[in-house]
């Protein structure tokens, strides 16, 4: 086991694990506000889009986000849609975020229970004002643990960027090992940095709940 | 002309047929209760009255405006009719002051600068002041209802509703709430109450109307009604609310 012939690598790892963040975030927010319309829709009173939306759901959700991410970047060049790598991947990542984020979300809204939208109603604030500040806060409060560890799989399953050759962490690793032939020790090193970042977020994640959510819980 | 009018109104819940032609009138500062047993058909009255439910047939008329889910100033009408619920309803996220500005807030009716201002006078009104920074949670039932009281006069009402607002308190925290209501109708606000408190209904109301089967079966001024009831259905319920 020799570890040494990583080091002149350093930068590359660290490249390879800035890109794995900014396809996690991006996809992340996109698929949280993906996820936040979609349960709009679904909970709103238009069937044709209500279907739309559940059957992007269990499209995204029954197939592999491998064969999601190739279905973008290979499939729809033959459209004439050419998209680079890392914008292919964070597309397919943010559907395929969106779509578990749709059904997380729906649960948060329905955990409201339909008092707090008559009280609003009483109050002759509007259809939008009642779901923004009356519904959205604690339904988001009771969606946040399901949002957050699906925000952890999200951050492992970008390593299926790499089979469209974006320059994430884990196509950096097979790059380091194709010119080190040391497997073992690069995917350990990896495999640290992948539990370091998830560990982090885990931690950031509970500190921003706090912060946000700090009303006391129903007793 | 009358404040409320509600003239001949149904009101069907699946094969329920809830109210079955209800006709009453109130008047501005007049505060009236109606009683009777559950499922009689009280609570969907006044929830009409504030187009919570829609009427089948019939009209309901308040300040000479048409009431139904459609009108076209829905949401000014529900400012100037306040409601407060068996379940106060308060919003868990927000504390007690923003539970009471958000609404005055959001509608316009005062900016920024004034809000601490309007929910210090709400609370001082039902007793409450020192709560302004307090969480739901952390308040009493009877506080709680108190604050959702408050939040309604936050708005001005020119009409309360009151749906059976202490059937979900410990017996003990009923007074305090009763003693603010008692206070807002002496201050002239006219009410709605849907109550069991008898004692209340007796005290403080100008007319008792009592709802039997979805009809009003029989109402008039308490200390005629309480002591001599005309129906045997009355006189059957006084009996069993003793």
């Amino acid at each position: 086991m020799n570890f040494l012939p990583l080091w002149r690598y350093q930068n590359q790892l660290i490249d390879g694990a800035i890109v794995t963040l900014e396809l996690t975030v991006i996809a992340a927010i996109a698929g949280l506000l993906i996820g936040i319309a979609g349960a709009v829709a679904l909970k709103g009173r238009i069937a044709p889009l209500r279907w739309l939306v559940r059957g992007y759901i269990e499209l995204f959700r029954n197939t592999p986000s491998l064969i999601q991410i190739f279905i973008v970047f290979f499939v729809l060049p033959t459209f004439g849609l050419k998209i680079p790598a890392f914008q292919a991947a964070c597309v397919a990542l943010s559907l395929y975020f969106g779509a578990y984020s749709v059904e997380i979300i729906r649960a948060g809204l329905d955990s409201i229970p339909r008092n707090q939208v008559e009280a609003g109603q009483c109050l002759g604030l509007s259809g939008w004002q009642v779901f923004r500040h009356i519904v959205l806060p604690p339904a988001l409060r009771n969606a946040y643990p399901a949002v957050t560890s699906q925000f952890v799989l999200l951050l492992l399953g970008t390593s299926l960027a790499s089979q469209v050759a974006t320059d994430e962490l884990f196509h950096v690793a097979g790059f380091i090992e194709s010119r080190t032939y040391r497997s073992f020790e690069v995917y350990a090193v990896i495999c640290v940095v992948y539990f370091a970042m998830a560990m982090s977020f885990k931690a950031l994640f509970a500190i921003i709940g706090a912060m946000a959510f700090r009303w006391p819980r129903r007793r | 002309m009358a404040l409320v009018e509600i003239r001949d109104v149904h009101k069907t819940f699946g094969k329920t047929e809830v109210l079955k032609g209800v006709s009453l009138d109130v008047e501005e500062g007049e505060i009236v209760t109606i009683i009777g047993r559950s499922g009689s058909g009280k609570s969907t009255l006044l929830r009409c009255i504030n187009a919570l439910e829609s009427v089948d047939t019939g009209e309901i008329h308040v300040e000479g405006a048409r009431v139904h889910a459609k009108m076209p100033d829905l949401k000014k009408f529900r400012q100037r009719v306040g409601i407060v619920f068996q379940a106060f309803n308060l919003f868990p996220h927000l504390k007690v002051e923003r539970n009471i500005t958000l609404a005055p807030l959001l509608t316009g009716r005062i900016d920024k600068a004034k809000a601490r201002a309007l929910a210090e006078d709400v609370l001082t009104r039902v007793g409450l002041a020192d709560k302004i920074d307090a969480w739901p949670e952390q308040l009493s039932g009877g506080q709680q209802q108190r604050v959702a009281i408050a939040r309604c006069l936050a708005m001005a009402p020119h009409l309360m509703l009151f749906d059976e607002v202490t059937s979900a308190l410990d017996p003990e925290l009923v007074g305090e709430v009763l003693k603010v209501m008692e206070a807002m109708a002496k201050q002239g606000m006219t009410m709605i109450l849907v109550t069991h408190e008898m004692g209340f209904a007796r005290n403080v109301a100008n007319r008792i109307v009592f709802m039997h089967q979805g009809r009003v079966w029989e109402q008039g001024p308490p200390a005629k009604l309480f002591a001599n009831p005309e129906t045997p259905e009355l006189a059957s319920f006084i009996a069993s609310a003793k």
